[in-house]
């Protein structure tokens, strides 16, 4: 099936076989390997992208579903050589160690810092329930995302 | 010379983060190779039985299918999986790459798919038609012991894989003790089996040159240089062949320690296509077929007298081994007869070991291997001689703790500890926790009927392996790692190591070795890892040694460097080394300046660019600035912490909530507290995993009921409040880094931490000791049992 999908800013056209699923085709078809595989069942949170600005899971949706859509990966998150917020606070507190579920750990931190800029620990706790994390035990990690918060605080 | 810390001790971020906090790491499954196939298994649906057929007729005529494997094919060619650990010669059972004639447990590898996509090679998998005759299965440990129960081998007389009997010297030391004791106390001890779960699942790329007749394999792995020379032997090529690398390591734990069938049968397909395959595991794979961990049940004895002195302990252990005994699988039990005695005066100690094979997965290292499994046991030993003799848990480790002047320590165990203050550590966490003001609080709760309980563990564990006299010949190693420092002509540092990292930090912490050893910034160095091309003979990442021993041998090569360096600095300074200071950055001659009053002094920069550059010959030396160095240690180093936490169980849903978790631990001298951090959190949130919600489930059939993160419950950030860490040091005097290990201790703590909590909260109700994982479900029922 044809479709076209707006990724990290830039316009794709692609053929892509309907049961392609959208972690593959990103990984695969568009070399975006930022994006990982870690449970195929929607749980670990390893291929969350954001779909029209949205946390989602890219392992249990297909490629197509996105047609007509915009796709930031952890790829484009990044403006340039400037880091965002939350890759700079998951930098600053160790918030990664082997780094395989880091990139769904970013984005779905981005996802909720963007609606809530300034969330407590424990509803940092709960966004990111979606996003298993086997080595830092999620402290760091939440220390992560508040300390992304308070550049994005100090920013406006 | 006089050593200036610079960045040994900082809290320095994380050189490795950059390129994986934007998605630039290069993971096995990111590799894609001009004309790589894909492959996939197809897979026993049963956990016993006998193969009737496996016709391939139809997947081979779906387009894009290159080839369907099974044993036939590799009849001859290659050797059995690697096993390293064959404790009973007469009990070892060869596990065949593919199943050859019978299955033994469920996602036995059957055949091999290689297709031109990963769709199609799963596609054809299911097209694959197989036929297996079921067959009778054992899946309980203590069943398969029973005597008329299934083998799960034929040719062997019952399911054991080995039995060790307790020394005869320990038996009789143990009965003389029973014998004169107050009283004893009896536990049944459960360790459930587990599943690691690294997020990355595993996954092989390889690649055959046959121009070259070259063999080069990606796996995610924490042992490269092992993989290679088991790889070798497998398929019966000379190592020169063969170049294994592990790149980007998505966690492993101990499940990425074993060399597995799958990594040996891809580079045999590869060899025989002449094209690069790839594997990548699913999580269905990975949760069936990568090794399990822990899956230990005790029967322990403990004698004791009046005043809460532990006198011995007697025993049997069953450990689960699997349907095969994995790489070192077989092993894993025996860390947990050393270290049965904790941190406490044991006078003596006799078990029995019982590894049992079932219609199951095989077990394996999984972080603590042994430890964790031997640290539950003895604090609930503790625990629950507290209660028995009314004493308070606390005052009761004290009356037994090994004191800070016995060390080196030779404990009933069989091990020697090199150092320790546990009592510091405990008294430190009690301060930290305000343990007698949680008592009182805890009292006012339970009168309100509040079931509130308090947990304590007080551990040591066993780190940095050696010496190598007890390396096992057919892991081809023994326990040093090794290093090289190569000194670039600018004065930049390449580094390389064995102890091939997957997630510690390695790039970090050895640059902050070698920053301080030569005064370069730490951008300047690079650390190269997991090639074993490139890498020195190396040994791994695994049982927390990365610093420890791999941290030392870098130690000493930075050492030969520096000495060499301070040779050539003499002979240019015209001076001889032993009038040389270096002050962390720059040779000068002691007391000697120019007649303007400058120093004579060489930066490490201007010594590295002379010893290239060699238009000043240096006597007795050659050009360049490297060395390579192994470290073999002599002794094993023995970290330890004290952890308490408190939980409340409500009594109408049995819903469980940590309140507190404070864990003082001690690993030793930190060259980075930041990373040392990371590993202690992550290790006790994976040891309380395994106490709240983890357990690998096979119901009666051999069949698996965890096969998905769905249902196999991995914790959650939301499960846990802010784990509150302090710390203690106590130096070995086994390294010259005077470090201990981190990688592992939190996870032999924090299980056994929050089970003492959770035993103390429900001791009102006079239950019997509920077993992990205390999940919701578990504790409702035994609230609904007790009438709570």
């Amino acid at each position: 099936m044809q479709i076209e999908v707006t990724v990290n800013g830039e316009r794709r056209s692609a053929d892509v076989a309907p049961r392609m699923l959208l972690v593959h085709w990103l990984r695969e078809e568009l070399g975006l390997t930022g994006t990982h595989i870690g449970c195929e069942t929607s749980i670990c949170g390893a291929c969350t992208v954001h779909l029209d600005g949205r946390a989602i899971k890219s392992c249990t949706l297909f490629a197509v579903q996105c047609d007509g859509h915009e796709l930031t990966t952890v790829e484009g998150l990044a403006n340039g050589n400037q880091l965002h917020p939350v890759q700079t606070g998951f930098w600053e507190e160790h918030g990664l160690q082997c780094g395989y579920c880091t990139p769904g750990m970013i984005m779905s931190a981005a996802a909720l810092l963007a609606e809530h800029p300034d969330p407590s620990d424990q509803e940092i706790r709960q966004a990111l329930e979606g996003n298993l994390c086997r080595c830092t035990g999620y402290q760091q990690i939440v220390s992560a995302v508040r300390h992304a918060a308070g550049l994005t605080s100090g920013s406006r | 010379m006089v050593l200036r810390p610079v960045s040994i001790g900082a809290r320095i971020k994380r050189r490795e983060d950059p390129r994986l906090i934007r998605g630039l790491g290069l993971y096995t499954d990111d590799l894609r190779l001009h004309g790589m196939l894909e492959c996939a298994f197809v897979r026993s649906e049963y956990a016993a039985g006998r193969i009737v057929k496996i016709d391939s007729t139809r997947a081979l005529q779906r387009r894009g299918v290159v080839a369907v494997y099974t044993y036939d094919d590799l009849r001859g060619e290659v050797a059995r999986a690697p096993c390293a650990a064959r404790m009973d010669e007469t009990r070892d059972v060869e596990h065949p790459l593919l199943a050859d004639g019978a299955v033994r447990y469920l996602g036995q590898p059957l055949a091999l798919v290689v297709a031109q996509d990963r769709y199609l090679a799963r596609d054809a998998a299911l097209d694959v038609d197989v036929e297996i005759e079921p067959g009778p299965c054992v899946v309980d440990p203590l069943a398969a012991l029973e005597p008329d129960t299934p083998r799960v081998y034929r040719s062997l007389p019952d399911n054991v894989n080995v039995r060790i009997p307790p020394e005869p010297e320990a038996l009789a030391a143990v009965e003389k003790a029973f014998a004169e004791a107050d009283g004893t106390l009896s536990l049944r001890i459960v360790n459930q089996r587990v599943a690691p779960v690294p997020l990355e699942c595993r996954a092989v790329v390889a690649d055959w040159q046959e121009g070259a007749q070259k063999l080069t394999v990606w796996i995610s792995t924490q042992v490269p240089h092992q993989a290679k020379q088991q790889i070798a032997i497998c398929l019966g090529l000379s190592e020169l062949g063969v170049r294994v690398i592990a790149p980007e390591v998505g966690g492993g734990f101990g499940c990425k320690l074993p060399v597995y069938a799958e990594e040996c049968l891809l580079s045999w397909v590869s060899r025989r296509l002449r094209l690069p395959v790839k594997w990548a595991e699913t999580r269905t794979e990975n949760l069936m077929n990568t090794t399990h961990g822990r899956g230990q049940l005790h029967d322990v004895e403990a004698a004791y007298r009046r005043n809460g002195e532990l006198l011995a302990l007697r025993g049997r252990i069953v450990a689960e081994v699997g349907a095969y005994a994995s790489y070192l699988g077989g092993a894993i039990p025996t860390f947990t007869l050393l270290m049965y005695p904790g941190c406490y005066r044991v006078g003596a100690c006799a078990f029995e070991l019982v590894n049992v094979y079932t219609n199951t997965m095989a077990t394996d290292a999984y972080r603590g291997a042994g430890r964790p499994e031997a640290a539950y046991a003895i604090e609930m030993v503790m625990d629950e001689l507290a209660r028995k003799l009314g004493i308070d848990p606390v005052e009761l480790r004290r009356r037994n703790f090994i004191a800070p002047d016995a060390f080196p320590y030779q404990t009933a165990g069989g091990a020697t500890y090199d150092t320790g203050e546990y009592e510091a550590a405990l008294d430190k966490a009690l301060d930290r926790f305000d343990y007698s003001g949680a008592r009182a609080a805890q009292a006012e709760a339970r009168s309100q009927g509040r079931l509130v309980g308090i947990g304590i563990a007080t551990f040591t564990e066993i780190c940095g392996l050696g010496p190598s006299s007890n390396a096992n010949p057919l892991q081809r190693t023994g326990t040093w790692e090794s290093a090289q420092v190569r000194v670039e002509p600018t004065g930049n540092v390449t580094i390389m190591t064995g102890a091939s990292p997957h997630g510690q930090g390695q790039e970090t912490a050895f640059a902050q070795l070698a920053s301080d050893a030569f005064g370069v910034g730490i951008d300047d160095v690079r650390v190269v890892h997991g090639d074993t091309d490139v890498v020195p003979h190396g040994v791994g990442t695994f049982g927390s040694r990365g610093l420890v021993v791999g941290g030392t041998a870098l130690h000493m090569a930075l050492e030969k460097v520096k000495a060499k360096a301070a040779a050539i600095a003499a002979h240019l300074l015209d001076t001889t080394p032993d009038r040389l200071r270096f002050d962390g950055e720059s040779f000068s001659v002691a007391g000697a300046a120019t007649d303007d009053g400058a120093e004579r002094r060489m930066t490490f920069r201007e010594v590295a660019s002379a010893a290239h550059l060699w238009n000043v010959p240096v006597p007795g030396q050659e050009p360049g600035l490297e060395a390579v160095a192994r470290f073999e240690p002599e002794g094993t180093t023995f970290p330890f912490g004290a952890h308490l936490c408190q939980v409340e169980i409500d009594r109408e849903t049995g819903q469980l909530e940590i309140q507190r978790y404070v864990a003082v631990d001690d690993c030793g001298n930190i060259v980075n507290p930041l990373l040392a951090e990371g590993q202690r959190l992550g290790g006790i949130v994976q040891g309380l995993g395994q106490a709240l919600c983890e357990q690998v489930v096979y119901d009666e059939t051999g069949q698996l009921t965890t096969a998905t993160l769905m249902d196999y419950a991995v914790p959650k950030a939301t499960m846990f409040p802010e784990i509150e860490l302090d710390s203690t040091c106590t130096p070995t005097p086994l390294n010259p880094l005077g470090a201990k290990g981190i990688g592992e201790l939190g996870t032999i703590g924090s299980a056994r931490c929050l089970m003492s909590a959770v035993h103390d909260a429900l001791a009102p109700l006079g239950v019997a000791p509920v077993e992990m994982p205390v999940t919701t479900e578990r504790l409702w029922r035994v609230l609904r049992e007790a009438g709570a």
